[in-house]
C-alpha cells in the first residue's frame, strides 16, 4: 500500500489521530507530551501513532499534511494543528465542541 | 540556527510585524503580531510562518518552533 494511502486510512479509521513523538505512556518530546496531555484533560479518546516507531510515516506525513512539524492531530481526518493549536483550542472549549460534533 | 537569523527571516517575510523569537540551538518560540494575519485560522498562520523554515525543519536543523501568531486587534500574544 502507498505511503500516503496508508496515513489516509489511519486518520479515516479513528475519530481522533495523534502522530506523536513516542507513545501516549512516554512521549519523547515536549510537544507530543503537551498534546498528549491536552487531549486526555479534555476527556478525548485518541489513537496514538508513535512515528519514531514507524519510519515511513515519520517522513511522509509532513508531506501528506502540508505541515512539517510534530505531533499532528487530525479530527475526523482533517489537520488540526500541532501542539500549540491544540493546547488553545482546549483553553478556548473548541477542541471538545469539535469531538463532540465529529460523532 | 541564530535566533537573530530566526528574527530577521520572520521580519523580512511580514512587513510591519512586531517580531519576538526566544530559544537555543534547535529549539524556538516565535511571536508574532502582524495584520497579516486578519482573516487567516490558526493552522494558516502556523503554516505561514512554518515555512519559511522549511528547509531547517526537514534537515533537522530547527527541530522544535512555537509560533504565536496574532493580529494587532487580538492583543499582546500570552
Amino acid at each position: 500500500m502507498d505511503i500516503l494511502d496508508r496515513i489516509q486510512a489511519l486518520v479515516d479509521a479513528h475519530k481522533v489521530v495523534l502522530f506523536m513523538k513516542g507513545t501516549a505512556q512516554f512521549p519523547q518530546c515536549g510537544f507530543s507530551s503537551r498534546a498528549v496531555q491536552v487531549l486526555q484533560a479534555a476527556g478525548v479518546e485518541f489513537h496514538a501513532v508513535n512515528v519514531l516507531d514507524d519510519l515511513e510515516v515519520y517522513e511522509n506525513l509532513p508531506r501528506f499534511a502540508d505541515f512539517p512539524t510534530f505531533p499532528q492531530t487530525y479530527i475526523k481526518g482533517e489537520l488540526i494543528g500541532g501542539s500549540d493549536i491544540v493546547l488553545e483550542m482546549y483553553e478556548s472549549g473548541e477542541l471538545q465542541e469539535m469531538v463532540q460534533e465529529a460523532a | 540556527m541564530e535566533m537573530a537569523d530566526i528574527r530577521a527571516r520572520v521580519e523580512a517575510a511580514f512587513a510591519h510585524a512586531q517580531v519576538e523569537v526566544q530559544g537555543e540551538g534547535c529549539n524556538a518560540e516565535i511571536r508574532i503580531i502582524s495584520e497579516a494575519f486578519d482573516g487567516q485560522g490558526r493552522l494558516a498562520r502556523q503554516r505561514a510562518v512554518l515555512g519559511l523554515f522549511s528547509a531547517e525543519i526537514a534537515s533537522g536543523e530547527l527541530h522544535a518552533l512555537t509560533v504565536k501568531a496574532r493580529t494587532p486587534a487580538e492583543g499582546a500574544v500570552a
